[in-house]
């Protein structure tokens, strides 16, 4: 009746596991009846979890990021301090609690906290920067995320019930057969990964889409703000590569369910292919993450600096150059295979010229700011901090994709910490500095300043006290995964490194503390003009928070940092422009779709992880239901009255009438 | 606002989709003021949705390239294909493709008899090819040359398999479709609807052309 699923799944002797369920339990359940005695459930209902809006997705994907950076933080925590104690000696965490931990640390800072932010900022400010109303498909919007968050619930239940991969991120193959792995942690990660990425594909369609059809008039091209560029170039790898990782996972899937063999040792399965298709995906998924990072730091550095970003057209180019090239370095992540020496010889050249388009951006950065009036503010400093790393572990990767080199450092804790260098440098800060910055756009309030800057330099400081002991630890041949060890000169190392991540988890507490200040003196932080940073692109010119609708009447587009451009004749003129009319305006309805479609994919989801028969044909019938549903609704959008829409408008318009003498043109 | 509304000839927009248009009231039916219609934007989303779904097919022609000749000393593709059969099941789906192409037709003139008629027999030759394809699996599983005999035939069962679900998937949506133009008559939504499904249609037939030559025709060729 219930396949593989008893009481045996629940890991009742493993203190750390228990503990750790029954406070995350209480956590849930609190806030749980917190929101029902407070009576905010239908509030929440209807403003976030059936929301098509697409800031509101934005901010949700950003949320889970937040928990779920939480979650692997706190694995990553586990994992330095069990290296620094278990030189000669086991530590305090069972080889098989460790191998689920750096598992999981690694599948879900990827996946359910890199994925989801970038995809949540991405969400949240590409339409406004373009002057759309709204993404191309925002029903389709809603269910992408939902999906990703199913999959964030089936890691997390995988704690409770049952286990985790102990096989690394990538399942690497014969490891992760059946053979060898005959528990259910592969078939979470595997299942887990498939509906999220499902939700990643609908996502990275629908944001194709909207960059490429639904944008204000006069907003060609060569006018938009470079995130979106740098968003295009990410969505179109989303849209090229996940499937190619979907049907990998496939192929595990059918070989541990239905005895196929495509990686196994017998019957000709080949298990090298696993590593060629998984990094067919995977190294473009590197710059799916690191693209919109680098969109956010070229917003960042021009607002910050007071001046248009340098080479516009330049950053357009190496993006797309970067898009392209992304796809021809898989083979980099195994030069070990055995390739021979001309293969590798290619794939390493092609991973240098990399670095080419790459240095192009990071000069323009820097003249961006050369002349220009520099204002530090947190978004400026995560921005310039990252410069610094990021050029660190740009230079350790060139150094990797030399393949004699990488012959010596490949597994090794130098990989290790040249990967955290370039997405921590790179994608995290980025993240953050996004977060710092449209965070008084989204919610109509700054963060605090203060306590934003003391987290940047906790994060900083721990980032290069944690990671630069691993470069020296990978030279002393320190291999990765290590649960413990008998090597007495790498246990100091060890230990700075675990300081380091103390320094980080002191960064994260004040980020912590920083929300929650923030939230609670909101008034005192109120952004009241609705262009906090004297900002250049589009999003600037809505209220803080902007409207469901976005623009009042549609933004006419001149040139590349559109509002810049009107807010300058508006100070020399000292008056807006005239009063617009106001018509209705037609926006789409709430749809309950993308919930109900997570309810049922978690629930095929775990039904197949545990071989519920039964219930995934249950889960798969009701899922079809749905879709019928939906595709039965006749109101699909509802109005917004003129009179409506001219209020809103007309608040913004004093406010900004009233903030015109306090700005100076700019010479 | 009504679904009424959206029933007029030619008209081209509404639905859940955004609204891209200028600051003027727009009822449904309408144009935007700028930048194209919901019909091009629904039709160029699901291309780049096709795009993927080709994309996901090449990883498996791929590993199927891989594992041809890793046959375990098992059956080849000369042991086990039978090209009249195959011919079927494409004369089949390629018949299929025409109806469907016709109902496409019958939609646009709104004609009942055209419409039902031709997804009708798009539905049953569509039914006959995965009819086909069920028995040529179970003849070869029934053989001892089941998926998990080698490499070579997990990668075959894989890759045809998973057109076949596609094909599956499509005579569901079918029926679907069928049912929405009854429900609802030749509403602007519902013919957009019907677009992507012609679209999804010729796609899986593109990919059994791809399929046919390079498993099937390569696989019986004499080395």
């Amino acid at each position: 009746m219930w396949g593989k699923l008893s009481w045996e799944a629940v890991p009742l002797h493993e203190p750390i596991v228990m503990v750790t369920s029954a406070v995350v339990a209480i956590a849930i359940t609190a806030v749980l009846a917190w929101v029902i005695v407070k009576g905010h459930l239908p509030y929440i209902w209807k403003e976030w979890l059936s929301s098509v809006d697409h800031k509101r997705i934005g901010v949700m994907y950003i949320l889970l990021a937040l928990v779920m950076l939480l979650r692997g933080f706190a694995d990553a925590i586990m994992m330095r301090s069990q290296q620094a104690v278990a030189m000669g000696s086991a530590g305090f965490l069972p080889p098989e609690h460790y191998n689920q931990i750096f598992s999981a640390h690694g599948t879900i800072m990827i996946f359910f906290v890199a994925m989801p932010f970038v995809i949540g900022l991405m969400n949240f400010a590409v339409p406004l920067q373009l002057g759309a109303r709204d993404v191309a498909f925002p029903v389709l919007n809603s269910v992408g995320f939902w999906l990703t968050a199913t999959g964030a619930l089936l890691v997390n239940i995988s704690l409770f019930i049952g286990e985790f991969a102990r096989v690394g991120w990538l399942p690497y193959p014969p490891l992760s057969e059946l053979a060898y792995s005959p528990g259910v942690g592969v078939d979470y990660y595997l299942w887990a990964l498939q509906i999220s990425g499902a939700g990643t594909l609908l996502s990275g369609v629908n944001l194709v889409t909207t960059v490429l059809k639904v944008r204000a008039p006069g907003m060609t091209y060569l006018h938009m703000p470079i995130f979106c560029w740098t968003t295009l170039a990410s969505n179109l790898l989303i849209v090229a590569a996940f499937p190619i990782l979907t049907a990998t996972l496939a192929m595990l899937l059918l070989d541990r369910y239905l005895g196929f063999h495509f990686f196994t040792n017998e019957a000709g399965g080949n298990p090298m292919m696993f590593m060629n298709l998984i990094w067919a995906w995977g190294h473009p998924e590197v710059y799916i993450l690191v693209l919109p990072a680098f969109g956010i730091f070229s917003e960042v550095f021009a607002t910050f600096s007071g001046k248009p970003l340098f080479g516009y057209r330049s950053m357009v180019a190496a993006t797309m150059a970067i898009c392209i090239l992304s796809f021809m370095v898989w083979l980099h992540h195994f030069f070990t295979m055995g390739a021979g020496a001309d293969v590798n010889a290619i794939f390493g050249i092609a991973t240098m010229i990399i670095a080419v388009p790459t240095g192009v951006k990071i000069y323009n950065w820097l003249f961006t700011m050369y002349s220009g009036r520099v204002v530090f503010e947190p978004p400026m400093l995560w921005a310039l901090g990252f410069v610094v790393t990021f050029i660190i572990g740009g230079m350790t990767g060139v150094l990797l994709a030399v393949p004699p080199a990488d012959f010596v450092l490949h597994n090794s804790l130098f990989l290790v910490a040249h990967f955290h260098n370039v997405i921590i440098g790179g994608v995290v800060f980025g993240l953050f500095a996004g977060y710092e910055y449209w965070f008084p756009k989204a919610f109509g309030f700054r963060l605090h300043k203060g306590l934003g800057l003391a987290a940047f330099w906790f994060w900083i400081v721990g980032f290069f006290v944690a990671f630069m002991p691993l470069y020296v630890l990978g030279l002393m041949g320190m291999t990765r995964r290590m649960q413990h060890y008998d090597v007495p000169e790498w246990q100091p190392w060890l230990q700075v490194a675990a300081g380091g991540a103390a320094l980080i988890a002191i960064g994260v507490a004040l980020q912590v503390v920083q929300l929650v200040w923030s939230i609670r003196h909101r008034e005192a932080l109120r952004d009241r003009t609705g262009d906090p940073w004297n900002g250049r692109t589009l999003e600037w010119m809505t209220p803080s928070p902007p409207p469901m609708f976005n623009y009042a009447v549609m933004p006419e587009i001149e040139g590349v940092e559109a509002y810049w451009m009107r807010k300058q004749s508006a100070i020399e003129r000292q008056a807006l422009r005239p009063e617009p009319d106001y018509h209705d305006i037609h926006m789409p309805r709430n749809s309950s779709a993308g919930f109900i479609c997570a309810f049922f994919a978690a629930t095929m989801g775990f039904a197949l992880i545990w071989h519920i028969w039964w219930l995934v044909a249950l889960a798969f019938v009701g899922a079809w239901a749905v879709f019928v549903v939906v595709a039965w609704r006749d109101e699909h959008e509802e109005a917004i009255p003129a009179a409506t829409v001219a209020a809103v408008d007309r608040a913004n318009r004093a406010a900004r009438e009233a903030a015109l003498p306090t700005l100076r043109p700019v010479s | 606002m009504s679904a009424g509304t959206e029933a007029f000839p030619g008209g081209v927009a509404g639905g859940g989709l955004a609204r891209v248009g200028g600051g003027h009231a727009q009822a449904l039916t309408e144009e935007p003021a700028h930048g194209p219609s919901k019909r091009i934007v629904v039709a160029y989303g699901f291309w780049i949705f096709l795009i993927s779904d080709i994309i996901l097919f090449s990883a498996l022609f791929a590993s199927y390239a891989v594992l041809s000749e890793a046959t375990a000393d098992g059956p080849t593709g000369r042991d086990l294909f039978e090209l009249p059969t195959v011919a079927l099941e494409t004369a089949c789906l390629l018949l299929s493709t025409v109806f469907c192409g016709f109902a496409g037709i019958g939609a646009q003139a709104r004609r009942n008899t055209l419409y039902y008629g031709s997804m009708a027999a798009t539905f049953v030759l569509g039914a006959i090819f995965v009819a086909i394809e069920l028995h040529e699996f179970a003849t070869m599983i029934g053989a001892g040359a089941g998926p998990g005999r080698s490499a070579f035939l997990s990668a075959f069962f894989a890759l045809i398999g998973c057109h076949g679900l596609h094909v599956s998937a499509g005579l569901l949506w079918l029926l679907t479709m069928m049912a929405q133009v009854y429900a609802k008559g030749y509403r602007a939504d519902i013919r957009r609807r019907l677009l992507c499904f012609a679209l999804f249609w010729h796609t899986l037939d593109i990919i059994w052309v791809a399929l046919f030559s390079l498993v099937y025709l390569v696989g019986v060729a004499p080395r």
